[in-house]
């Protein structure tokens, strides 16, 4: 007895949408069993976790804080694994845009009306893109690993920022505190609803460039392109399209989009420059990414899911305290819940009676569908 | 011979995908001894049939008795344990290995290479396919690679070969020598399942021939009883019309819409071929055909034209006098310019794409504000409406609207690509391969279209490896060897032995001249 998958031929579409919904529900029913398993009570536990966060609206607002670089970021990403560019280091265009876009009030400090926070917008999404252009540029012209460079880059962006906090931008009236001086009030994203909780316009944006990036996907000539590149780089040769091109196009967007998650973060949330500015939101995109199966407006639920798991997780450790590994796990399961379900839509799982022989030499004996490209 | 005892008999064999029948009821019985056609339009079920002959696929429902036995064939090396053995039409050979360990890695048992290799020199030797198992298969001509293949089934000792398209890719002289060794299999005993759309083939070696249309067997018959056309008729249902060729009649006073002039390229891979200064004029109103043997520079050949891989010179290429050697393959196409390559999946379509999308590919740059409006915005009624005009004009078939380039047949995709091309009705087209393993109703559509093409005032360059076809349509026909174009000759004094002659690599000297102009 094994079980074989075979390709279905019509792909249910309305599985499709729904995939990310079971996956959450099977998360859920797992996540059951584990608390059962730690010998906490799996209603009181999963209430924690996932409905309370919920209930208070000081913690939407958290939720939305959270959010909105997870879609920032992972919209970006999605132009570039949709164009077959891995791109690993958002979490460094992260940092490069937060960094970019607080130099203008660091350096011009007396600089105070309401240009300045489109100025450091602006300033942010070009440092992430030109510090995205780096890994770009290598693989467009020497082909380069673009997961190692970009990977690598991080860890140069993280203490090009650990530098500048220490050394020239520290704050002198902070003692000796490694931190920049905080951001006046004209540099400060304003919040949405201040009565309520610290949410703040980043979200609004990060919806904006979901549905943006959605449209230039779907509908546009640059969209087709990223996608035929993607899928068949000689095809899309053939269609007139330069793959260097798209690379760079990739790059710089998803480049951008981090940066701007960057600035966003630095001067919303947290308000001033600091060693630590991010609790690996461009990895934790990565996830989002593909929860959201690179669909722009799926990535902007996916990013409010993982944010309730980072928000249910503290909330869970201290509520009903189990450790706040716990996050990864659950982050872990549904990812698994959601590539299987992805899977199933494709393939269909199938019993074969045990072969006498052994299995079939691979290369020469299948004929493939998809040709050498 | 035919009537000697049943070595494989097939009863009521059925294959369903989704809600259609790809194999439906099949019946077929093979002789010892005996070589046997399958022959079919594409989509027929030819190519469901053997891979469930071989394992690939399994049956819904019928029965495979081998040597009167019922037997479940699950796996191709089950097949091949029963013995049969199958020599493919797209070859899976690795270049960077030598025909023995291409060999060796095909062997369930760990034999060591040297005992494969002198095994398959021998084999070699004995069936008059000479070959160098220490050979790299990079290094290897086309036909060449097909005998390692052969080797490579013979040496499992098969009841049963069965082979694709085996002549597809062959010269003339090196197709007799494939007949030769098929006809010794035969007199040793063994059985041969031919799959070829060549009729003429078909009726000159085979025994029986099994006919299928849409999944059916619709008759079986000896092929030496019948005409190439009595069989056509029987693959395709109708009629199957020969394709007119009228006598250009401004042939070599026509403007020249497609020039390549001192054309040079080098070789871009180990493995590819360099172009060794290339000059073709192709007028208007004319259809120009290359031959010669696959691997022999006309990919790079075709890359270089359409603009995927761009001249030192602009004046190298020219587009209806204009030099196009510096613009890449949407600028071509502005000028007027259409391109259909050799590969269909992933080269000329995108496999994982909707046909309509697959449209805007070539689309998008020739028809400014038609298929992508204002801001870059994709206009899908247009291209959806554009799309069913294609699929109508041509007439594929498909299992849905809109389907995915993989899901189509070779011979249906083929047909879309070709009329995606053919609907703008552009002035100068260039195809590589037409008509690839494409069955004789939709090879004879396209070969018109072609035609019709060029007498509607446009230039047309037909690369092909299939000498039938060239002579069947072209005016002129080149012949390409090693990264060398021959001068075309003009159709009247082209002969198969001329032809092959230079396919061989004989000095272009050899074959006598005339200068195109003086043959209006």
């Amino acid at each position: 007895m094994r079980l074989e998958l075979v390709k279905r031929p019509q792909q249910s579409a309305l599985f499709s949408a729904l995939s990310p919904f079971i996956a959450f529900g099977l998360m859920v029913v797992a996540g059951g069993v584990i608390f059962l398993i730690l010998g906490k009570d799996p209603v009181n536990g999963l209430y924690a976790y996932f409905i309370e966060p919920l209930t208070e609206v000081w913690s939407l607002h958290e939720l939305a804080i959270k959010a909105a670089p997870l879609i920032l970021i992972a919209v970006g990403l999605s132009v570039c694994f949709l164009s077959s560019n891995w791109n690993i280091g958002a979490e460094g265009q992260f940092t490069i845009g937060a960094i970019a876009g607080s130099a203008i009030p660091l350096y011009f400090p007396q600089f105070q009306n309401g240009a300045v926070l489109p100025m450091m917008l602006i300033c942010g999404a070009i440092g992430g893109a030109a510090w995205a252009a780096i890994p770009a540029i290598l693989k467009a012209r020497f082909n380069t690993n673009e997961i190692l460079t970009s990977l690598m880059l991080v860890y140069v962006a993280q203490l090009i920022l650990d530098w500048l906090v220490r050394g020239p931008w520290r704050d002198p009236a902070a003692m000796s505190f490694p931190q920049a001086p905080a951001f006046h009030s004209w540099a400060i994203v304003p919040e949405l609803m201040p009565m309520s909780g610290r949410a703040n316009w980043g979200i609004v944006l990060a919806i904006v460039a979901a549905v943006a990036v959605w449209f230039m996907l779907s509908r546009t000539l640059k969209g087709f392109e990223v996608k035929v590149i993607g899928q068949s780089p000689r095809a899309g040769r053939f269609g007139g399209f330069s793959t260097a091109r798209t690379i760079v196009f990739a790059f710089l967007v998803s480049g951008a989009l981090a940066g701007l998650a960057g600035i966003v973060e630095v001067s919303g949330a947290i308000g001033r420059l600091q060693p630590q500015i991010s609790p690996g939101y461009g990895f934790a995109a990565i996830i989002v990414a593909f929860l959201g199966r690179l669909n722009p407006l799926g990535i902007v639920a996916a990013g409010f899911v993982l944010a309730l798991s980072y928000l249910g997780g503290e909330a869970a450790q201290i509520g009903i305290g189990v450790t706040d590994k716990t996050v990864r796990a659950f982050q872990g399961m549904l990812l698994f819940f959601v590539l299987a379900c992805d899977t199933l839509i494709h393939y269909r799982v199938r019993l074969v009676r045990p072969a006498p022989a052994a299995p079939p030499a691979a290369a020469p004996v299948t004929e493939t569908a998809h040709g050498h490209g | 011979m035919a009537g000697g005892e049943t070595l494989l008999d097939v009863r009521g064999l059925t294959k369903v995908f989704g809600t259609l029948k790809a194999c439906d009821g099949v019946d077929l019985d093979i002789a010892r001894g005996e070589i046997h056609a399958l022959l079919g339009e594409n989509g027929a079920g030819k190519s469901t049939l053997v891979k469930m002959l071989f394992g690939s696929l399994e049956p819904n429902a019928g029965e495979i008795r081998w040597n009167g036995e019922p037997v479940r064939i699950t796996s191709p090396s089950e097949a091949r344990r029963l013995g049969i053995g199958m020599v493919f039409q797209h070859f899976s050979l690795f270049e960077a290995l030598t025909a023995a360990e291409n060999i060796a890695l095909s062997l369930d048992a760990k034999t060591p290479i040297s005992t494969i290799a002198a095994k398959a020199q021998a084999l070699s030797y004995s069936y008059g396919l000479p070959l160098d198992p220490y050979a790299l298969v990079g290094d290897l001509s086309v036909g060449e690679r097909q005998r390692i293949e052969i080797i490579r089934c013979l040496l499992q000792t098969p009841q049963l070969v069965i082979l694709d398209e085996p002549t597809s890719v062959l010269t003339p002289q090196e197709a007799d020598k494939l007949f030769e060794t098929l006809e010794r299999l035969r007199g040793e005993g063994k059985s041969i399942l031919y799959i070829s759309h060549r009729l003429e083939e078909v009726k000159r070696m085979c025994d029986r021939a099994t006919v299928l249309r849409h999944g059916k067997v619709v008759g079986h018959c000896d092929p030496r009883q019948e005409t190439a056309a009595s069989l056509a008729r029987m693959m395709v249902g109708t009629e199957v019309h020969a394709v007119v060729r009228s006598v250009d009649e401004g042939a070599g006073t026509a403007d020249v819409l497609l020039r390549v002039d001192h054309l040079n390229r080098a070789p871009a891979t180990p493995f590819s071929i360099p172009l060794r200064d290339i000059s073709l004029d192709v007028r208007a109103g004319e259809v120009i055909g290359i031959a010669g043997v696959a691997g022999n520079g006309q990919g790079e050949f075709f890359e270089a034209v359409s603009g995927e891989v761009l001249q030192d010179r602009a004046e190298a290429v020219s587009i209806r006098g204009k030099p196009a050697g510096r613009d890449g393959i949407s600028g071509r196409r502005r000028m007027g310019a259409a391109f259909v390559p050799e590969e269909r999946l992933g080269h000329g379509a995108a496999p994982a794409m909707k046909l309509s999308e697959n449209l805007l590919l070539s689309r998008h740059a020739t028809d400014p504000g038609v298929y992508v409006g204002a801001f870059g915005i994709v206009r899908g009624a247009a291209i959806s409406a554009a799309a069913k005009r294609i699929n109508q004009m041509m007439d594929v078939r498909k299992s849905a609207e809109d389907p995915p380039a993989n899901a189509l047949s070779g011979g249906n995709l083929q047909k879309f690509i070709i009329g995606r091309e053919l609907d703008r009705q552009p002035s100068v087209m260039v195809v590589n391969q037409p008509t690839w393993g494409v069955d004789a109703g939709a090879a004879a559509r396209i070969r018109q279209s072609l035609i019709e093409l060029a007498r509607s005032g446009s230039a047309v360059l037909v690369i092909s490896q299939d000498l039938d076809e060239l002579f069947e349509i072209s005016d002129k026909i080149a012949v390409m060897h090693n990264g060398e174009l021959s001068k075309p000759m003009p159709r009247a004094e082209a002969t198969y032995e001329k032809v092959g002659l230079l396919m061989g690599g004989a000095e272009p000297g050899h074959v006598h001249h005339h200068d195109p102009a003086e043959m209006a």
